[in-house]
């Protein structure tokens, strides 16, 4: 569903991405781990449409269409999710308007009327409960004085909301405890389905002990020099990133 | 050019004199002359004035505005969107009550509500010891202005402990062109009163025409008073609306200005408190095309234990202009004095321009007082995390526009102004696809 072919991308002078080829399959959970640096973040903001990125060769294709091509509520609309690593605040907004706005807009895009008053907040309640999240928190502004933890959950409310078919989600484990991260995943395991392929970007290998990944990819000054199935996380925990940068003359 | 707009205002004045409100009472007589011989010496204000520096109201002189004598047509149908739901309702069509249009609450126990007019001949007295008693100290071409020429308004007067408990509205409906509305207001609640009142100005029809409003309030001790001003005017008018409050011991005013419309437009608000009152005063502005709007307030801090708060915040756009002054005296005795304000501006366009000028005086040594000022402009971090969740650009900015303003907005705690707030805000900006449900 996701075909990524000799991405190069650079952000001002700088090279970040240096030849990225990965494919995704539906369904598939593919976690990109990697030393900071490494061009993960740089990853899943470009195949969100982020600006200040250039894209100097390679491909992207995402179920036959040029990814690349399309603005970033385009991809959103055509199923594509980031779950940020730092969600931004929005006062004034509150996550109900927020929630609203980008289902019919995705509705809209397939073609669906939009959710009426009461079919909406009823599905939105019923979503706050996969992340364990007060439903007063729908009424508050977007993200607006959330602790780490709250942030992060109501990322994966918007996901679960959204139902996106590729949903990346950026560091979703950094700053949280294990708690936070317990309730992430679970919120995340129980949004694995057959058209929901996941790409989990993280530093650490103890999301995977929650979110078991189907592939593992390690990025490296700007290439993937590895991959593998769920061990190859295993291992990079014991042996640390030298050792496949190391192995990979990266 | 200068010579003759005084003129042409003096000459107003006699032509119109024997049928201006309280034309048969002596000392308002005297009062309208002395206003109008300081308005022929020195007219307008000047930007040369420290506190019209950011406010050239030169447009105002070139035109030439006359009250309107007789009766413009208004139907009732072309008001129904200003209306606020369940509160009485005073209508001012070009400066003249019209009692066809209002609804006149008779609240009895001696409650006064009525038209400046009539207060004149029913109630002279009371108009006599308060007209003029808080604007005393002030001075602005303005004021000299409309004391000489104002041809109604409305007087409301609470007795001892009483409460009005539906709020009051003013209504002031600008219909004809080149008309001068020029409406004075003398509220006052007597000690452990309340009162909600909603002040509108409203322009139907695009020619221009001159608003020159000044509102008396003293809230007695112990009293409670919750003003709204929702400043509607057409985009060729020009407005001056100017509140001067006292409020007594104990007392409190809560004031919320939303600015949307005019050309030229000056909101000032003045406030006085004496020992442990309080005051708020929340403001959103808004200006687009090359609108230029001016909100000066001053709060004086007269006696200890004061508490005053001041949140404003601002939307300019296209080749708008705004202008937030906020002053705060606290006077050598005013201690434990505890004073807060903001100022916050949003700049949609390049072209757009804020002045921002805060004023702490303060001579007392044991009091708190805070301000701060912002400037920003939409940011693109924001944009783009709504627009990763199928927003589009457009829709976002939109969307973080409302959210700025909403802050303001969601502060009324009446639901039939906050709506109608909400739908004037939508039709002043200038963007498309806005949505109410974004508020």
């Amino acid at each position: 569903m996701l075909s990524i072919e000799n991405l190069h991308v650079s952000v001002g002078d700088k090279q970040i991405l240096k030849g990225i080829s990965l494919n995704i399959g539906h369904g598939e959970v593919h976690a990109i781990m990697g030393p900071n640096g490494s061009g993960k973040s740089t990853l899943a903001h470009v195949l969100a449409g982020r600006d200040g990125y250039t894209v100097n060769s390679g491909t992207v294709r995402y179920n036959g269409v040029d990814l690349l091509d399309l603005a970033p509520e385009e991809r959103a609309r055509e199923g594509v999710f980031l779950a940020f690593q730092y969600p931004v605040e929005i006062p004034g907004v509150s996550n109900i308007v927020l929630l609203k706005a980008a289902l019919n807009s995705i509705r809209k895009h397939k073609g669906l009327d939009e959710l009426d008053a009461m079919d909406f907040i009823s599905l939105v309640k019923s979503k706050t409960k996969l992340v364990d999240m007060d439903e007063k928190f729908l009424y508050r502004a977007v993200n607006e004085g959330f602790s780490g933890g709250e942030k992060k959950r109501n990322e994966i409310l918007q996901m679960a909301v959204l139902e996106p078919r590729l949903a990346i989600l950026d560091e979703t484990d950094s700053g949280l405890d294990i708690d936070a991260i317990k309730i992430v995943s679970d919120g995340v395991n129980a949004l694995r389905s057959e058209d929901r392929s996941i790409v989990l970007v993280t530093h650490y290998q103890r999301l995977l002990d929650y979110i078991k990944p189907d592939f593992v990819h390690v990025l490296a000054g700007g290439r993937i020099v590895k991959s593998g199935d769920a061990s190859l996380a295993l291992e990079l925990e014991d042996r640390g990133y030298g050792w496949v940068q190391q192995h990979a003359g990266a | 050019m200068s010579v003759q707009f005084k003129e042409h205002y003096v000459s107003q004045y006699s032509a119109l004199q024997a049928s201006l409100p309280g034309t048969g009472l002596p000392w308002l007589n005297a009062l309208r002359k002395q206003a109008l011989d300081r308005f022929s010496r020195s007219g307008f204000p000047s930007p040369r004035e420290e506190e019209w520096r950011y406010t050239n109201v030169a447009p105002i002189e070139r035109k030439l505005f006359s009250p309107f004598v007789g009766t413009a047509s208004v139907d009732s149908a072309s008001l129904a969107r200003y209306r606020v739901d369940g509160a009485a309702c005073l209508v001012f069509v070009d400066g003249q009550f019209n009692a066809a249009l209002s609804t006149v609450p008779e609240p009895g126990e001696d409650i006064v509500i009525c038209p400046m007019g009539e207060a004149m001949e029913k109630h002279p007295d009371l108009v006599e010891k308060h007209f003029g008693s808080v604007i005393q100290r002030e001075s602005s071409g303005f004021l000299s202005f409309n004391t000489a020429l104002f041809t109604d308004g409305a007087l409301v007067f609470l007795p001892e402990g009483m409460k009005i408990d539906c709020p009051l509205q003013l209504l002031y409906v600008s219909a004809s062109p080149d008309v001068l509305s020029t409406a004075r207001n003398l509220v006052v609640a007597q000690p452990g009163s309340q009162v909600e009142i909603i002040e509108s100005y409203v322009g139907l029809g695009d020619a221009g025409y001159l608003t020159a409003a000044v509102t008396e309030l003293l809230v007695a001790d112990d009293s409670y008073v919750t003003w709204s001003k929702l400043q509607s005017e057409n985009g060729r008018a020009f407005h001056f609306g100017g509140l001067y409050a006292d409020v007594g011991p104990n007392g409190r005013l809560d004031h919320s200005s939303f600015s949307f419309g005019g050309l030229l437009v000056r909101n000032e608000v003045h406030v006085d408190l004496a020992e442990a009152s309080e005051c708020s005063l929340d403001g959103l502005f808004l200006a687009t095309g090359r609108q230029h709007v001016d909100n000066h307030t001053r709060i004086g801090h007269r006696k200890p234990h004061g508490v005053s708060r001041e949140f404003y915040k601002g939307i300019l756009d296209q080749r708008a202009r705004g202008v937030f002054q906020g002053r705060v005296i606290v006077d050598q005795y005013a201690q434990k004095t505890d004073s807060e304000m903001n100022n916050r501006n949003l700049l949609l366009s390049s072209d757009a321009e804020i002045d921002i000028k805060p004023q702490l005086e303060i001579y007392a040594d044991d009091v708190k007082c805070a301000h701060g000022v912002t400037v920003g402009q939409i940011e693109d971090e924001s944009v783009f995390y709504l627009q990763s969740r199928g927003v589009d650009a457009v829709a976002a900015r939109n969307m973080l526009t409302f959210a700025f303003a909403n802050e303001m907005v969601g502060k009324i705690d009446r639901p039939a102004l906050r709506s109608l707030v909400q739908d004037e805000l939508l039709d002043a900006l200038p963007a498309t696809n806005l949505r109410k449900e974004w508020l």
